[in-house]
């Protein structure tokens, strides 16, 4: 039996959620998707690992309050369902609103990928130096 | 430091970039001893693959010492000389964890790119472009090494670096291709192509139990090297018509895997007028060659590196004969350490497949050498530690 926790939402929304994530998994996935879709991820850890006492990775912090979050078990030992969508009407802060160009999605999608990794490994991983940001050769 | 790096289509060149750093605690910095040619990056020097860029530096297959761990590394120490695998791979994602570190979930930090064009983001490797990671390679003085306890394997002592080189991809990937394609004893296996993934393949199917492999390739010195290394058969597709040698040499049954190991290896030039008006996908006659000739029921393993789409690939002929088909990279991580030991053992010997050893700075004509495979060559290796030519 699937265990839901809900942490953002009301009951009635967190069902809608979750029939947004199956819609996910079988729609199709190019481009920008529409305001208010779930992002979600699998997180190879149990659900008290991906939100310990309900507190949010880091890289989803950043978006708050802007989005909202819920876990639900994986099938088959897998982990831990992590989903993200942005709130109905918000407006993502700072940043990520000035990175999120026309699909704010997109942003949601990485802070998942990233909390996804510093969950699963520690840390999360950094590109090498782009040459444009590393200067000339020393 | 010095690194041999893209500028432009069909244009490498080695320059002065700047040296590599932690950018993670689970890096380390290896200093490159050798690096070889592969198939998979002669798409790249062609220009293909998207988002490369001037100044990328190229190579995945490569050896050298480790001069700096970052504070998460734990398996490695400073001077341990290693074979890295061309995969970077986190080691604790539920791909890495399944032994399918090819499909690790955390490898690259730039998934958008590839999870748009695949479905899902692919792992990080080493020289090549950001939708693979972007990591710098291994053609260079020093390579960063993300996530350094899985990717990177200390190297017994009695194996030197000529022969460790190739646990870095071509062993693994042969390996891989050998056991996805359900070899076992008294299986029959088709390999098209004899360079060195081929041949490594041929070998580890020898390995694996089968009891005949047939090599295909229109090459004889490569011909020759796969009689000599892999005791495979072998058949020139320039004298003889291979579909209906298959045929005979199996019985009338066709062999049990075909493995392809050509792969694109394109040169940048459109072939026809097809290709001006279909963006060049690949049309593979390797892959197409093999779904025709397998057994009913068989195995067709695809470990050429196609980036995009096919055309005219026989779909008819899958769902007909109930075939499987396995696409393949390497799973570095479930299979280094075990070929380490086989070359340990002497089970396993690579060091024939680096025809040429070239100092760095001759890589624009190792590559030349390699994409032509003139001059009997099947891998030019290229060390920053010999001194340039002249």
């Amino acid at each position: 039996m699937r265990r839901s926790t809900r942490l953002a939402d009301t009951t009635a929304g967190a069902l809608a959620g979750l029939a947004s994530i199956r819609r996910l998994t079988t729609g199709r996935r190019t481009g920008a998707r529409p305001p208010g879709s779930w992002e979600v991820v699998t997180v190879d850890r149990p659900p008290g690992e991906v939100l310990p006492g309900g507190r949010w990775p880091e890289p989803l912090r950043r978006l708050a309050p802007a989005i909202q979050v819920e876990i639900r078990q994986a099938p088959g030992g897998r982990g831990t369902e992590l989903a993200a969508r942005i709130r109905p009407g918000a407006t993502l802060p700072g940043l990520a609103a000035h990175l999120a160009g026309d699909d704010p999605g997109r942003v949601v999608r990485t802070a998942l990928w990233q909390a996804k990794q510093l969950t699963e490994t520690g840390e999360v991983l950094r590109a090498d130096r782009s040459r444009t940001d590393r200067g000339p050769a020393g | 430091m010095r690194a041999l790096c893209w500028t432009d289509t069909g244009q490498i060149a080695v320059r002065q970039v700047p040296d590599p750093e932690l950018r993670n605690g689970h890096d380390a910095i290896v200093r490159v001893r050798q690096s070889a040619t592969c198939g998979g990056d002669l798409p790249l020097l062609a220009g293909r693959a998207p988002y490369l860029a001037d100044g990328d530096v190229l190579g995945h297959e490569f050896l050298g010492e480790v001069v700096t761990v970052g504070p998460q590394v734990r398996r490695h120490r400073v001077g341990d000389r290693v074979v890295v695998s061309s995969t970077v791979a986190c080691g604790s994602c539920w791909q890495c964890r399944s032994g399918a570190p090819w499909c690790c979930d955390n490898g690259n930090p730039a998934p958008e790119a590839s999870e748009l064009a695949y479905g899902h983001p692919v792992p990080g490797a080493f020289g090549r472009p950001t939708a693979t990671g972007g990591f710098a390679g291994g053609h260079a003085e020093y390579v960063r090494v993300p996530y350094a306890d899985v990717g990177a394997y200390r190297i017994p002592d009695q194996v030197s670096d000529d022969r460790a080189l190739f646990a870095a991809d071509a062993a693994p990937a042969g390996w891989l291709a050998a056991e996805l394609g359900g070899v076992r004893t008294g299986s029959v296996v088709a390999v098209w192509g004899a360079g060195a993934v081929g041949q490594l393949t041929a070998r580890a199917a020898g390995m694996l139990g089968a009891d005949r492999v047939i090599v295909i390739d229109p090459r004889d010195d490569r011909l020759r090297m796969a009689r000599r290394h892999t005791d495979a058969e072998t058949i020139d597709p320039r004298h003889a018509d291979v579909p209906a040698e298959l045929r005979e040499r199996t019985g009338g049954r066709g062999p049990d895997v075909c493995v392809e190991a050509v792969g694109p290896a394109w040169d940048g030039r459109p072939r026809s007028l097809a290709d001006r008006f279909t963006d060049a996908a690949e049309r593979p006659p390797a892959v197409r060659e093999s779904v025709h000739v397998c057994r009913k029921g068989g195995t067709v393993v695809v470990l050429g590196e196609y980036a995009g789409y096919v055309d005219t690939f026989p779909l008819g002929a899958v769902g007909a004969k109930g075939l499987r088909v396995r696409g393949v990279r390497q799973h570095g991580a479930r299979h280094v350490p075990t070929l380490l030991e086989r070359m340990a053992r002497d089970e396993l010997r690579t060091e024939h497949l680096a025809t040429h050893r070239l100092p760095l700075e001759e890589g624009a004509r190792g590559y030349a050498l390699f994409r032509d495979r003139r001059d009997g060559c099947v891998r030019a290796v290229f060390s920053p530690d010999l001194p340039p030519a002249g």
